[in-house]
Order: C-alpha cells, then sequence, then structure tokens
C-alpha cells in the first residue's frame, strides 16, 4: 500500500494524530521526535520492534533497509502477520507502520547491505540503528558507519538469545557516537534460540537510547 | 595497552591481527576503535600495537 492511498483511508487527520502526540509528549519533545532521521538496517526481531516503537512516538523520518522476505519461522519474535509471509520486510513492515502513522516520511531501500554500499546508503540519516541477526553483518556495518561517518550515532546490539535474564541486556557507550545494546554473549542453542521477549528487551534498549539521542541525551 | 577499559600489556611487538588471533576473537565478528577512530579491517594486518594504545574490541554475537 503506498503512502497516499493510507492517508487517503486514515480515518484521523495529521493534525489529530499530531495533537494526540503533542498531548502525551509535549509540543517542544514531539518537534525534536520529528525532525529525527533514523535508518534502521536489517528489519527482523531487532529492527521490526525498534521501527514500530519510533513511528507510534512520531518520529519524522525513518530508513527502513532489509533484503529479505517475511518468513514463516521470523514470526515468533518479528512484528509481522501470517499473511505477509513470503513479502519483503521492507514492504511488510511500512504498511503495518502506516497503519499506526500514516503521515511520516518512510523510505524503503529492499538491497543487502554490503561494504561497498554503506557510504551512499546511509548519507541522509542522522542516526543508524544496526539491527542485522549475522554476527559477521553486524561487524561490517558498524565498522563501516563507523569509518564513513564518524559523526553519525550508531547503535549496534549484540546478544539477545533464548530466555536468560532480562536484567542481563543493558546498553553501554563504546565510544562517544557508538552505543551498544545487548548480553554480548549470548549466541542461540538448541532449545534458547531467538525468542520474542528477549529480542523485543533488547529491540527496545536500542529504540530508547535513539529517543534520548534524538531528545538531546547522549548518556545511556 | 588498554583493552575494553582494562590494563593488559603487551607482550611482544605485534600486529592488530596477530593480536586479535591470540586472544581468541574471530576477526570477521570484530569491529575495533584503536585511541578513538575505527580501524578498519583491511588495515588489522599492517597496524603495529604500541604499548600505550587504547583498544574498544567488540565482538559480535548472533541473533536479531
Amino acid at each position: 500500500m503506498d503512502r497516499e492511498k493510507a492517508i487517503d483511508e486514515a480515518k484521523f487527520s495529521f493534525g489529530e494524530l499530531r495533537e494526540a502526540l503533542v498531548e502525551r509528549h509535549s509540543e517542544e519533545t514531539q518537534q525534536k521526535l520529528e525532525r529525527g532521521r533514523v535508518a534502521i538496517a536489517g528489519l527482523g526481531g531487532l529492527g521490526s520492534n525498534v521501527a514500530i516503537a519510533l513511528t507510534r512516538i512520531g518520529v519524522g523520518h525513518l530508513h527502513l533497509l532489509d533484503f529479505d522476505r517475511v518468513d514463516l519461522t521470523n514470526l515468533n519474535r518479528q512484528q509481522y502477520f501470517l499473511d505477509q509471509v513470503g513479502r519483503y520486510k521492507t514492504e511488510a513492515l511500512s504498511e503495518t507502520l502506516q497503519r499506526i502513522n500514516p503521515y511520516l516520511d518512510i523510505r524503503l531501500d529492499t538491497v543487502k547491505i554490503i561494504d561497498e554500499n554503506i557510504e551512499e546508503l546511509f548519507q541522509e540519516d542522522e542516526i543508524v540503528c544496526e539491527a542485522f541477526d549475522v554476527p559477521e553483518y553486524k561487524a561490517m556495518l558498524v565498522s563501516g558507519i563507523l569509518e564513513h561517518f564518524p559523526e553519525k550515532k550508531l547503535i549496534a546490539a549484540s546478544g539477545l538469545a533464548g530466555y536468560e535474564s532480562s536484567n542481563l541486556i543493558r546498553t553501554r557507550r563504546v565510544s562517544k557516537n557508538f552505543y551498544l545494546c545487548g548480553d554480548e554473549v549470548t549466541v542461540s542453542t538448541y532449545g534458547k534460540g531467538l525468542m520474542a521477549p528477549r529480542a523485543a528487551l533488547c529491540a527496545t534498549h536500542e529504540a530508547n537510547m535513539i529517543t534520548r539521542l534524538l531528545l538531546g541525551e547522549e548518556d545511556v | 595497552m588498554i583493552v575494553n577499559g582494562v590494563e593488559k600489556p603487551l607482550p611482544r611487538p605485534m600486529t592488530v591481527q596477530e593480536y586479535l588471533e591470540e586472544n581468541g576473537y574471530q576477526i570477521a565478528r570484530v569491529a575495533m576503535e584503536r585511541n578513538g577512530s575505527i580501524l578498519p579491517k583491511a588495515s588489522f594486518a599492517e597496524t603495529m600495537l604500541e604499548d600505550g594504545d587504547t583498544l574498544e574490541i567488540v565482538s559480535f554475537v548472533g541473533g536479531g
């Protein structure tokens, strides 16, 4: 569904939605959130949850990147629905986001991120959220962003599998512009795979750190 | 050197690559900052560590 169609079908106007957000957040806060430009790289258990949280609070510009399609095994933790299995995650997720708020600017890139396209893809984003699954890709994106865009804020995740204690998941500031969420050790093992509760916990650490940065708080 | 906030001796002159391998890191899963700047993976093999270096080595685990 394209954005214009979503806006046509929306039961509430831009003004009504904005007023509701301002009622919760205040005018000053909402203006800062509306100016936000956040890229979310990877739309799995981390990225789909981060995108929904940021959409709900009205972050103005979201850039969603993923090359993959929704698989039935994703539904144990990722924010997709049975009728979306087989579709590109970028498109399926943007439909869900438009059901929450069709007035936000959402850019989709259905591409595989590699060393060679990082510099081109992330030019316009002020904050980059690493939300991949495979550790080699996580390391590649983090190194690439820190190398090409040392001035951008980067929030990454590592260690969220299974059902270990919630309290092991934390956010730490690795360096000036680089934040890391997760327990940093837990990998997926037999019987302790990736599951919705802990994946969402880590995703929400990422989303809240992004929110803090958008609102001027740089400490974890 | 200071590695992830902990003081560690540099046992002998060695490259970043050698240091990571000897300490059990999987190079492809590592992102590393040296003295506050990212060190691109392509230069791991030719960058010599120095005794006063501050390293932040993040070793990613899977899951997302």
